[in-house]
């Protein structure tokens, strides 16, 4: 593969430079999936929730805080990986 | 950077400033520092001028913001997590609370416009003395081997899962609160600052580029910056929350054990 980039001209640092693009954008991507869907979850039921029993909606909420910080910790180590693999 | 012609700043330049005074020593004093400093006073202001004033039954101006302050803190945080046990720490967690939320709405403030939260050190340092207020509590509240059994060995597992709970319990208590505390905090900010960055450079070099590009600001980029402002007035507040409320939550867990 290198060999090829070679013959065409561009050299190994700039390919690996690509690469290390591709990996950061493609890695937060990824991160942000679960976190995605776990939040979607954690808000949903503490909206359904607070529809059925709208007197503990203080606590719902609280709780719902809670839930969100722990699923999005996931997302944002992601993202701190994206921003160590920024060229 | 240079995405499609438009020149981003670097993002080193973004959050590193140079020196104002002291350059070359450790002491050197940066934008952050000042905003830290400003965030202190700020602080110290707010609860010092509404407590030397006379107390009054409708409270008003100064005092009017601490007692809600206080009074969101125990009714939304303390009583949530800790119960009533947990209002000797109260100073504490109304203290981080400010200080955490007049450090990141500096994010939005005019002329000012940086989140001095997006830099690691404050918050790896907060994040350092809720690791060791909440061990001390634990310690004191059930006795170091009780503290230990309880928190590496939680009661109601069957004891063959042990082997997998422990090393879990270990890990998660002592290394990834502290840490996902500070990242948590740090990361949001960082991402916040981006993303007011990323659109006011795009309105900015749209506005530049001429013809078309005056209708592509004004009716999409711009737009979409004043929104995400707000959005930051929220993030800021709700990460100030958030840190509090999981602090409260670590030390209600070492001073409650499970049973």
């Amino acid at each position: 593969m290198l060999n090829l980039l070679a013959q065409t001209g561009t050299e190994a640092g700039e390919f690996l430079e690509g690469l290390k693009a591709i990996g950061a954008g493609l890695g937060y991507g990824l991160a942000a999936i679960g976190p995605g869907i776990g939040i979607g979850t954690v808000v949903g039921n503490a909206i359904s929730s607070m529809a059925r029993q709208p007197e503990s909606a203080g606590m719902v909420r609280t709780t719902m805080f809670l839930g969100i910080a722990f699923t999005e910790a996931l997302a944002l180590i992601g993202f701190v990986v994206f921003i160590l693999l920024l060229p | 950077m240079n995405l499609l012609a438009l020149e981003f700043p670097p993002v080193n330049h973004l959050f590193d400033w140079p020196s104002i005074w002291f350059e070359g020593t450790p002491y050197a004093i940066n934008k952050t520092v000042l905003i830290y400093l400003a965030s202190t006073l700020a602080t110290i202001a707010i609860f010092g001028l509404a407590g030397r004033q006379r107390e009054s039954l409708v409270p008003a101006g100064i005092q009017h913001v601490a007692e809600s302050g206080v009074n969101f803190i125990e009714e939304s945080v303390v009583m949530q997590t800790i119960g009533p046990d947990g209002k000797k720490f109260m100073p504490f967690l109304t203290t981080i609370f400010f200080f955490i939320l007049f450090s990141n709405i500096t994010e939005v403030i005019p002329f000012i416009q940086f989140p001095a939260n997006s830099r690691m050190a404050i918050p790896a340092a907060l994040a350092l003395v809720v690791w060791a207020i909440y061990n001390f509590v634990g310690v004191r509240s059930q006795g170091f081997f009780g503290y230990l059994k309880n928190s590496l060995f939680p009661p109601g597992v069957p004891w063959i899962l042990y082997l997998i709970v422990t090393p879990i319990e270990l890990v998660s208590t002592f290394v990834v609160r502290p840490f996902s505390l500070a990242i948590r905090l740090w990361a949001n900010m960082v991402a916040g600052h981006l993303l007011l960055v990323t659109f006011a450079v795009l309105s900015a070099a749209m506005w530049a580029a001429g013809g078309v590009g005056y209708a592509g600001s004004l009716l999409l980029s711009f737009p979409m910056l004043i929104m995400m402002t707000g959005f930051e007035i929220l993030v800021s507040v709700l990460q100030a929350f958030i840190f509090t409320i999981l602090t409260a939550v670590y030390i209600g867990g070492s001073m409650h054990p499970e049973h």
